[in-house]
């Protein structure tokens, strides 16, 4: 579904990505993990747009998506929920959800979607009017899933989505995003500092490192393997 | 009492249009983070458009559709205008620094007065009077004298600020205008065209100074290519009292800035009126920089 071939990002002078590659199957769920600067934020900017990427490839279903600004790779239906969350603080929960629609003129199906969101997260819908930067960090987290899901997405990158988050709503989150790539198959590209977490959801998993690959391998065997143990699973 | 009443319709008249203008400067800075000081020259050429759709094109002087007609053009002739500065000034320059883009705002600003003051070019340097788009009659009230220009003025800012609040709050493109000025990057994720909201924020706001300038020389009833540096400057400082960025502010700051300023023209001080804005920056920029509507900003490192 998603293929990426050799992609690297240079800021100035550094290089970030240094030819990465990777691929995420229909209905997969694949984690980036690795510590901090390895590149796994960067990688996602690059492929939804955010970054240029000085030298590879994205190819999303079938098609080069390389160096496409990111409005238009939102419409492709590539979603990002970005690190930092970044919700529009100063619009409503309501509105958030609806700009999440931005490219989406059917009002009917704006309403299904937000009816699903709001299923999904029953929170938001409590807090349907209030400013988005008054909710707490976890209500927010779930603002920025629900506003990407809100394109009704072919394929959703997520970026930290525990970081900053109660242990108990981390759990719930993950518990969604899996009940979303199972009845959706919506495939799922997660960064996570949390390793233990995101290789006990995915299906693959790609340690990155100083821009490179160090590892890829299916998740059971990342989670058993002594180099990944040793260094990110806390041993 | 009387006169009280008197200063206090000619000062809310002068800051509705200040008010205008501000929403203008204010809306640029919500989403592009600069001050575009060419905003007063397009306020100017409001004016010179209805100016030049009664004298030239021969729309009828004081006449109700007359006059919405030399409006009409005005507002549509700025926001069009408007539109293409972005597209020429400051659109090639997005990456560039908030300086280079407020020293060629300053270029723009120059080029519009130049031109618009060169007799082959442009109008000339020479002042026009402005022709009387309304009917227009005196009123009694009271003891208060009222035109229905005075009325008019204030219908037309009144039902301009309305449709305003309305495109910024209840559309899909204001709520991406408020969403883009809250942060570039998430309003692009969402499939939000940058570049063309901004496109907009442009011929909405200078459509609003297109309208000002025309209610501006509708009370001061002579026009000339300077004349919107002195309004410009004054409805910058009301952005900046009501709070850069901040829409209410702004029209707050109009209103704030058009009644001291009429209120010290009715005393002693009167020489004085021009000074008082400047002055009241200088304050607001000492006292409480972020404006009276304006939230501190607290910078992340």
């Amino acid at each position: 579904m998603l293929e990426v071939q050799n992609l690297s990002v240079r800021y100035g002078a550094i290089t970030a990505l240094h030819g990465i590659s990777l691929s995420v199957p229909a209905g997969g769920i694949v984690t980036l993990i690795g510590g901090n600067g390895a590149g796994k934020t960067t990688t996602l900017r690059a492929i939804s747009g955010m970054v240029r990427p000085a030298s590879g490839r994205i190819v999303f279903d079938g098609r080069d998506i390389t160096g496409l600004p990111p409005h238009e790779i939102v419409r492709l239906g590539l979603a990002h929920s970005p690190e930092g969350r970044l919700v529009f603080a100063n619009l409503t929960v309501m509105e958030n959800l609806r700009m999440g629609a931005y490219l989406q003129r059917d009002a009917r199906w704006i309403a299904s979607e937000l009816e699903h969101v709001f299923a999904m997260f029953p929170r938001l819908k409590e807090r349907i009017d209030q400013a988005a930067g008054t909710l707490s960090g976890g209500e927010q987290q779930m603002l920025a899933i629900g506003r990407a899901l809100m394109s009704r997405p072919r394929f959703l990158m997520l970026d930290e989505p525990s970081l900053g988050i109660a242990p108990l709503l981390v759990k719930e989150i993950f518990a969604r995003l899996v009940e979303l790539n199972r009845e959706r198959s919506l495939p799922l590209l997660l960064v996570e500092q949390n390793a233990h977490l995101a290789l006990e959801v995915s299906t693959h998993g790609y340690v990155l490192e100083t821009g490179r690959v160090l590892l890829s391998d299916r998740s059971e065997v990342l989670r058993d393997s002594p180099q990944v143990r040793g260094a990110y699973l806390g041993g | 009492m009387t006169e009280f009443l008197q200063q206090l319709l000619n000062g809310v008249l002068l800051g509705a249009i200040y008010a205008l203008i501000a929403l203008g400067y204010t809306m640029v800075y919500g989403v592009l983070r600069f001050i575009n000081f060419a905003h007063s020259d397009v306020f100017m050429l409001g004016a010179f458009v209805a100016w030049v759709s009664v004298e030239k094109l021969g729309l009828p002087t004081r006449s109700l559709l007359g006059g919405l007609g030399a409006l009409l053009a005005a507002m549509s002739v700025c926001a069009a205008l408007g539109v293409v500065i972005e597209r020429l000034a400051y659109r090639p320059l997005r990456r560039r620094s908030t300086l280079t883009v407020l020293i060629t705002a300053i270029g723009v600003s120059l080029l519009i007065q130049n031109v618009a003051q060169s007799p082959r070019l442009g109008f000339g340097p020479n002042p026009r009077a402005f022709p009387e788009l309304f009917p227009s009659s005196q009123l009694h009230v009271g003891g208060l004298t009222v035109s229905t220009h005075q009325l008019g003025v204030l219908a037309v800012a009144l039902v301009l600020l309305a449709v305003l609040y309305w495109i910024v709050h209840r559309t899909r493109i204001g709520t991406a205008m408020r969403a883009l000025s809250f942060n570039a990057t998430a309003a692009s994720l969402v499939g939000i065209d940058n570049d063309r909201v901004i496109s907009f924020t442009f011929g909405l706001g200078s459509a609003l100074a297109g309208a000002g300038g025309v209610l501006y020389a509708m009370n001061y009833p002579s026009i000339d290519p300077l004349m919107g540096t002195l309004p410009g400057l004054k409805a910058f400082v009301a952005a900046v009292l009501g709070g850069i960025g901040n829409l209410p502010g702004a029209a707050l700051g109009g209103l704030v800035i058009g009644l001291v300023e009429t209120f010290v023209s009715g005393t002693r001080l009167s020489t004085f009126r021009d000074a008082i804005a400047f002055g009241i920056l200088i304050a607001i920029l000492l006292f409480r920089p972020a404006g009276l509507l304006g939230k501190p900003k607290v910078e992340k490192v």
